[in-house]
């Protein structure tokens, strides 16, 4: 057993370091600040991989980033802030991942989207970051709704937050029926299992819940590779994947899952095309491989699913360490209409990112094409319902990914230089703590998956947190083809998916170098479907006119009905106005007159007397 | 029916038919000598009801003293008749009805309910061979109920003593003695002694 | 001999009239000290028709205390009411409104 010492170490070392480079932020200054974040981190996640081998994609990104903060945040007034959040933030998400009970997974959860929130709000003079933050937030509670509700329905059923025991009453949730809607009976597990979904789908940025991540750009960049490419946006992923006991029983929740993977896979990518900010096309990178992790999820293919969040972690985040680099050399500058041919300017820069998204692009050989190539292939192999819809889109995804990925090469590196600068104000390498996590990062990009495939995804390497029932088990059809990471690229070259990847990037390379004026045109051409992917199919639109306004309109019409109608103007205002007006009428008793004090008491003499009589 | 019940009826309807005279009289005057003749019937019924001192004392106290001082007072205090009778005739039929539900009232409690079973027998006439009410009366008064009669006594003194507090008033420009001063006077207030020295004759 | 419920009765007629006769009177303070003594008047009468009834001379000796009482009480009565019409030149019950709520 692993001794409880190690485990609490793990997960409060972080803790520790982001108290104190929170509150005492000033005195040790800002070296002191990553210092002790980084040192926290690495003992956290040092010890974690020799114990449990199993949180290093988590960790390397973590460690990379901060120490990538220290050259990214170098002027930022609060250097010592952003550490610690780091470090809160690692605390959670261990806090998240380590649990064995719901109400700390809730616990953890909850912490990531809060400290999410003060981190997309780092520059919280921004007016627009500010926006961010409070969208991000507010998108999480929806998704936390949902998962709140699950979690009550498993405690309903079962009485217990421990998963252990949880997960031994399973067929006891799936015996049951119930009723939401009068007179739909719907199983129970299935409600169960749909309404942890819906968490995921808003802590994974799953559509329509996804609407957050774009907008949590605003935060500076370390965060946006940490928490919303590599860790944060996976705890949903996680969350499913370590639920699979439950997953498995429900067939119908299930193809939820795929269907909603899917369209995210698929739609998602297609926004990545349009788009010109820089951070913002690997967002919907990010969001185009949740829904990868989702579908290989909904096939049951559950190791999967993790093993490419693993491998996705690694490139992800390269790639958006990379993007802050063009950004820093750029001075700034995000638009990627306004870059090109940095090539010469930024050598290491560049050959990060190229390995980054050959991995994204999963070009035989890379850890992507592992992870990718054998989510697809576990997809074909599923029998459920969805699955036909879900294998065209991620193939389909296959195509776009390649064409979107080459696209922002194309466009940032080669070609000709659309920016104007003068001799001092020339894009440069960045410095050593920007491009060290950078190489640190493309080595694992281009060689785990060769390393690690058979172990993770075919060794046995989850144990017993996972369950696939033999009818799902896409996995087993898939390993019984499998012989090894060399054979798997070579059978590779006989599916569509690799010739599929290369059309996009001959398309992207067609378009953006060769005839550069050919985009415009066909924008102009398609129009409609251009503002439509342009404009982000409206979704934001929807949300802000139907949610925001609502909810206000609603707030204010129960502040002027409820609030100021009702409780001021009815109970608080109006029962002194009835005691007012009753004690008015009360008032006229007291006539003073004689006769009508007299008359009063006969009256009441005789009412007595009549009680009496009667009686 | 005997003689006694007649005259008990007689005297009741006078009685109620100076009761409303003295509700309905238009001069304070009428209502008060109604009064009187209302308090001689009863005290004519307290007779043939074998209480006749109190009869005799109703005649001597109330109509000799209590009205003659309500016919001073009314004498006395200037008052405008002509506006006393407006206002009457809108509340009459609310002030009949209620004084005509305290009758109805009654009348069950008197008649319908009898008082847990039949009414106790009346007692017998004691209207023997020397048998004097007042006598009874007196020794009852005075052995049983003595303390409350000295009570009473004192009550009255009090309220002879009220009344006057009351009405007394000061007239300005009387002469009258200051008893209380005339004995508090101190000789230096009287005389003054002053020394002189003696004139003689040179 | 003499019935007692027509005597009881008649008490209750003779109060009921006093009743009306305070509630009626809108002009006369006079009037109500007077219909304050018929409604003392029809109490004797309740006493004296219960002593006659049981042969006990106890309710006799109360009407007795009652009549006292009266006698005293409408003395003070009146004096309060001269005192009043001192005051204000007016025995007008409909003007004796200072106490108004």
């Amino acid at each position: 057993m692993i001794q409880e010492s190690i485990l609490l170490t793990i997960v409060l070392a972080p803790l520790f370091a982001a108290i104190l480079a929170g509150l005492a932020g000033r005195v040790i200054g800002r070296v002191g600040a990553h210092s002790v974040t980084i040192a926290g981190v690495a003992l956290a996640f040092g010890l974690s991989a020799y114990v449990l081998k199993q949180l290093l994609a988590d960790g390397v990104p973590t460690y990379d980033g901060s120490v990538y903060t220290c050259g990214y945040m170098h002027d930022d007034p609060g250097y010592q802030r952003f550490f610690s959040y780091i470090s809160l933030f690692t605390f959670s998400m261990l806090m998240l991942v380590m649990s064995n009970n719901f109400l700390q997974l809730f616990f953890g959860w909850e912490a990531v989207g809060v400290v999410s929130y003060l981190l997309i709000g780092f520059w919280y003079t921004r007016p627009t970051a500010i926006f961010a933050n409070l969208k991000a937030f507010l998108v999480n509670r929806v998704g936390d709704f949902g998962f709140v509700l699950g979690i009550a329905a498993i405690v309903y059923y079962t009485n217990s937050l421990d998963y252990s025991t949880v997960f031994g009453l399973r067929d006891v949730i799936a015996a049951d029926t119930m009723q939401i809607f009068p007179g739909v009976e719907w199983q129970a597990m299935t409600v169960v299992c749909i309404c942890l979904f819906i968490g995921a789908m808003g802590k994974s940025a799953q559509v329509p819940l996804h609407v957050w991540l774009p907008d949590s750009m605003e935060g500076p960049t370390p965060i946006s590779a940490l928490i919303h490419a590599a860790t944060m946006v996976t705890a949903g992923i996680f969350m499913v994947a370590r639920m699979s006991p439950l997953f498995e029983l429900s067939e119908a929740a299930l193809n939820f899952v795929l269907f909603i993977g899917a369209t995210t896979a698929f739609f998602m990518g297609l926004l990545g095309i349009v788009n010109n900010d820089i951070k913002r096309v690997i967002a919907y990178s990010t969001l185009s491989q949740l829904g990868y992790m989702t579908v290989g999820l909904g096939a049951s293919a559950y190791a999967g699913a993790i093993f490419h969040l693993m491998t996705h972690a690694f490139f992800k985040a390269l790639l958006f360490l990379a993007a802050g680099s063009v950004i820093i050399g750029m001075h700034h500058e995000q638009d990627m209409r306004k870059m090109g041919g940095l090539k010469k300017y930024m050598p290491i820069t560049y050959w990060t990112a190229l390995i980054g998204t050959v991995a994204l692009i999963a070009v035989p050989g890379t850890s992507g094409f592992f992870s990718k190539d054998i989510l697809i292939d576990a997809v074909h192999a599923s029998h459920l319902a969805m699955a036909p819809y879900a294998y065209w889109s991620v193939l389909l995804g296959v195509f776009v990914t390649a064409f979107y990925s080459f696209r922002l090469v194309f466009m940032t590196f080669h070609g000709e230089e659309r920016f104007h600068a003068d001799e001092h104000h020339k894009p440069h390498e960045s410095p050593w703590v920007v491009t060290l996590p950078l190489i640190l990062l493309a080595i694992p990009s281009l060689i785990i998956g060769w390393i690690t495939v058979e172990s993770v995804l075919f060794g046995g390497y989850f144990g017993n947190a996972i369950t696939v029932l033999p009818v799902h088990d896409v996995l087993g059809h898939v390993k019984e083809e499998f012989h090894g990471p060399v054979q798997f690229v070579v059978h590779a070259f006989t599916g569509p998916a690799v010739y599929l990847a290369a059309a996009g990037v001959l398309a992207a390379w067609y378009l953006y170098i060769k005839r550069t004026d050919l985009p415009g045109q066909i924008a102009a051409r398609a129009s409609g479907l251009y503002t439509l992917l342009a404009n982000k199919f409206y979704f934001d639109e929807i949300y802000q006119a139907v949610f925001a306004r609502g909810s206000r309109g609603l707030g204010t019409a129960l502040w002027r009905v409820g609030d100021v109608a009702l409780i001021d103007g009815g109970m608080v205002n109006g029962s002194a106005r009835v005691v007012g007006w009753v004690s008015g009428l009360l008032r006229q008793l007291q006539s003073g007159y004689l006769y009508h004090y007299a008359f009063a008491m006969v009256i009441g003499l005789s009412a007595l007397l009549a009680w009496y009589v009667l009686r | 029916m005997s003689i006694v019940e007649l005259l008990f009826y007689a005297f009741s309807a006078l009685l109620i038919v100076a009761a409303v005279g003295v509700i309905t009289a238009r001069n304070p005057v009428h209502c008060a000598l109604f009064l009187v003749w209302a308090f001689f019937n009863s005290a004519c019924i307290w007779l043939l009801m074998e209480a006749e001192f109190l009869a005799i004392v109703l005649m001597l106290v109330y109509v000799g003293a209590v009205m003659v001082l309500f016919l001073f007072v009314v004498m006395m205090l200037d008052v405008n008749i002509a506006a006393l009778r407006e206002g009457f005739t809108r509340y009459a039929p609310l002030g009949i009805l209620v004084a005509a539900l305290v009758v109805v009232e009654i009348g069950s409690v008197v008649w319908v309910k009898s008082l847990g079973g039949a009414a106790p027998e009346a007692a017998a006439s004691v209207a023997v061979e020397g048998y004097s009410n007042t006598r009874a009366l007196g020794e009852l008064l005075y052995t049983k109920y003595l303390y409350p009669f000295e009570l009473a006594a004192v009550l009255l003194l009090v309220a002879i003593v009220a009344a006057i507090a009351l009405t007394m008033r000061h007239r300005v420009g009387m002469k009258a003695q200051d008893i209380a001063g005339q004995v508090a006077v101190r000789a230096k207030d009287r005389i003054r002694v002053v020394k002189m020295p003696s004139e003689t004759e040179q | 001999m003499i019935p007692l419920h027509s005597v009881l009765m008649l008490a209750g007629v003779l109060f009921a009239l006093s009743v009306a006769g305070i509630f009626l009177n809108r002009k006369n303070v006079i009037l109500l000290l007077m219909c304050i003594e018929l409604m003392l008047l029809a109490v004797n009468f309740n006493f004296v028709a219960f002593a006659r009834q049981l042969g006990d001379l106890h309710g006799q000796v109360f009407v007795f205390f009652i009549m006292t009482v009266a006698a005293a009480e409408s003395a003070i009565g009146l004096a309060i009411l001269v005192v009043l019409f001192r005051e204000r030149r007016s025995i007008d019950v409909e003007e004796l409104d200072t106490m108004k709520g």
